[in-house]
């Protein structure tokens, strides 16, 4: 582990901290349409995941998207803008927060549909093995997601084919409006693995060191084309499903104690790394202004973005060379 | 340019054959596509030449495999997805109508998903209700997808290999009773282009709009028409969704009279939709009320008696037509 590595993971989380703060407050104010899901103390599995791919690697994200769509290389400022509804966004303005989507840093979409990327990362799997080109597809999903039909259907196929496919299952307890407990016939969620032939690791969610070494070796063993495995990162949906959730579901106190100082993904890898000297407190201080200033940034450009003209409604619905001409 | 006389089926095979031969980048998924050769056998011979890697055999797992073509086609690939019924791709609608159909456009333009995904439709062989849909209504009413139903050899083996090099995902609709049908193709490299209907039969009387196998019904009722001294025009429209109303409207503007005939269940169907924009486009031009020749509103029955009160005919077409000039 270099410092170099230390403060990127710092940096990242620290910058989806604060970019779903601020989408939060945007959204409180009116500014956002439609719904937002908030990656608030889940920081920890995206950034210890994409700190172990290439940026030819694919990761296919959820509609708590987010922070995987950051981890991964994702331009605030765009993705801000998009919230925004404008011109500028990554989706220009048509997607919203539930579908940014760049291809270019092989972020292959944030889906609306829960479980709606499982087929998607296992195919971009397929192309891997394909070209034989040695990349690697990760599928985020929420726990609420295993209970789909299609990812049973994709895991077998992953098994089967020996795919370079990591499945993360962000276990942040809650599907929706409910806990999730209510919902597994078997609450051990790395047996789902199982019956495919794969492994599943569980890990702590919260420990970003935890998840990004589990990560390195989930990638490892794709690359060797042993094929998938499945990571179970345990967590705490710290907000509601989505902004302005009542939370009538959820136990008193919980939330605290998932916020404590020795459980927050962030403030927990703050400690640690304070407390073994492994970098100094005005580096990590720094940081924190910086993204700061980053984030101000993209809120800036964002309201300063024009929102789309009515015209390109019609664009992009087809690709419209006739390559078959 | 010399012809051949070919099965569908066979003409399908060969735009897979070339069109895998030419990029590398075609493979073709599926259930029992590869080893056995296809159900439909349209596949045949692929695996033995491309591997399994490239004509592959997959679990009945039709949302899972066709969101995995998906995948494929986002990361540059382009995968010709078989679902051997049409039916059976309502267990995929998730991956072709919230994924495929929408990436390019909810992602701001930058992803392409050359997808095709073959099936087969339409009734008429006693498969009954869940295995003889005409489902292009469905799929046509879907932004984002092109919706692709061919009636001869030729067609089908041109219109293929557009869908292949097209950048849009294709629904690419092959009725069952076609696979053995005959017809003459040319020889050599052609593509047909999608979007783009057929007048399969030139007449001044009245016009004829179809697709897929009502094409040959269309046709037959147009022969014995013409007994009568009824000279009917039968355009193929070939791909239904994008519509080609320009060569619908020039033959309405030229006949008058206009019926549709579609496999699809009457209400809400293709026939309503070519019929609400003929009314739109060419109204001034119609001497009598467009005619709609449709399956009746049912599940498609077993027993034979009853599929063919439920399917169009010939016999269907012609009594349509009789309405326009007694």
């Amino acid at each position: 582990m270099s410092e170099a590595l230390y403060l990127e993971l710092y940096r990242k989380m620290v910058l989806i901290r604060m970019f779903e703060e601020q989408a939060r407050d945007l959204f409180m104010k009116n500014m956002m349409r439609g719904a937002t899901h908030m990656y608030i103390g889940e920081e920890a599995i995206a950034v210890g995941v994409c700190a172990a791919l290439n940026q030819g690697d694919t990761i296919t994200s959820t509609h708590r998207g987010h922070g995987h769509c950051l981890a991964k290389g994702g331009d605030p400022k765009r993705m801000m803008a998009e919230l925004l509804g404008r011109a500028t966004g990554y989706c220009k303005g048509k997607g919203g927060s539930m579908h940014i989507a760049d291809l270019d840093l092989g972020i292959l979409g944030a889906n609306g549909i829960v479980g709606g990327g499982v087929g998607i990362a296992a195919g971009a799997a397929f192309a891997a093995l394909y070209r034989n080109d040695g990349k690697v597809s990760v599928c985020f999903f929420g726990d609420g997601a295993l209970n789909q039909g299609n990812f049973l259907e994709t895991a077998n196929m992953a098994g089967l084919w020996k795919l370079p496919l990591i499945y993360v299952c962000e276990r942040n307890r809650f599907a929706e409006f409910s806990y999730t407990d209510r919902y597994f016939s078997d609450p051990d969620l790395t047996k789902r693995s199982e019956p495919f032939g794969f492994p599943a690791i569980e890990v702590d969610g919260n420990d970003v060191l935890a998840v990004h070494q589990v990560a390195q070796e989930a990638v490892a063993r794709a690359r060797r084309g042993e094929g998938p495995t499945l990571i179970v990162a345990d967590t705490y949906r710290i907000m509601g499903h989505t902004i302005g959730d009542p939370l009538t579901y959820r136990l008193k106190g919980e939330v605290e104690e998932w916020q404590d100082p020795s459980r927050d993904p962030i403030l927990r890898f703050k400690n640690y790394l304070l407390g073994h000297q492994l970098v100094g407190g005005d580096q990590l201080e720094t940081i924190d202004a910086e993204i700061r200033q980053g984030i101000d940034e993209a809120v800036q450009f964002a309201l300063a973005s024009p929102d789309p003209e009515v015209q390109t409604l019609w664009d992009d619905v087809y690709v419209m060379e006739d390559k078959g001409l | 340019m010399s012809e051949r006389i070919i099965e569908f089926r066979d003409a399908l095979n060969e735009a897979l054959h070339e069109e895998m031969e030419r990029d590398p980048n075609v493979f073709i998924m599926g259930i029992d596509v590869g080893q056995y050769g296809g159900v439909l056998k349209v596949s045949r011979g692929l695996y033995e030449r491309f591997g399994p890697l490239r004509a592959v055999d997959t679990p009945i797992s039709e949302e899972g495999f066709t969101g995995m073509g998906v995948g494929a086609a986002l990361v540059g690939l382009r995968p010709v997805i078989e679902i051997m019924y049409i039916d059976f791709s309502c267990l995929a609608m998730e991956p072709i109508i919230n994924q495929a159909a929408k990436a390019r456009y909810m992602f701001g333009g930058k992803a392409k998903v050359p997808i095709v995904i073959r099936t087969q439709g339409g009734g008429g062989r006693g498969n009954s209700a869940q295995h003889s849909q005409s489902l292009e209504a469905i799929y046509s009413h879907i932004p984002g997808l092109i919706v692709v139903q061919p009636s001869t050899p030729k067609d089908a083996k041109g219109l293929l290999k557009s869908a292949i090099r097209n950048d849009n995902p294709v629904i690419f609709i092959e009725h069952k009773l076609l696979y053995n049908t005959k017809g003459p193709i040319p020889e050599g490299e052609y593509l047909i282009p999608l979007g783009k209907a057929d007048v399969k039969r030139q007449g001044s009387d009245l016009t004829i709009v179809s697709s897929s196998r009502m094409v040959l019904f269309s046709l037959q009722a147009a022969e014995k028409l013409a007994e009568e001294r009824i000279n009917a025009e039968v355009i193929d429209l070939r791909t239904v969704r994008p519509l080609d109303m320009q060569t619908v409207g020039d033959s309405v503007r030229k006949t008058h009279r206009l019926v549709i005939v579609n496999e699809g269940a009457h209400t809400g169907g293709l026939a309503a939709e070519v019929m609400a924009r003929a009314y739109e486009e060419v109204f001034d031009y119609l001497d009598a009320p467009i005619v709609r020749v449709t399956a009746e509103d049912v599940p498609i029955p077993y027993n034979e008696k009853l599929e063919m009160a439920a399917l169009p005919s010939e016999q269907k077409i012609i009594n349509a037509v009789h309405g326009f000039f007694q």
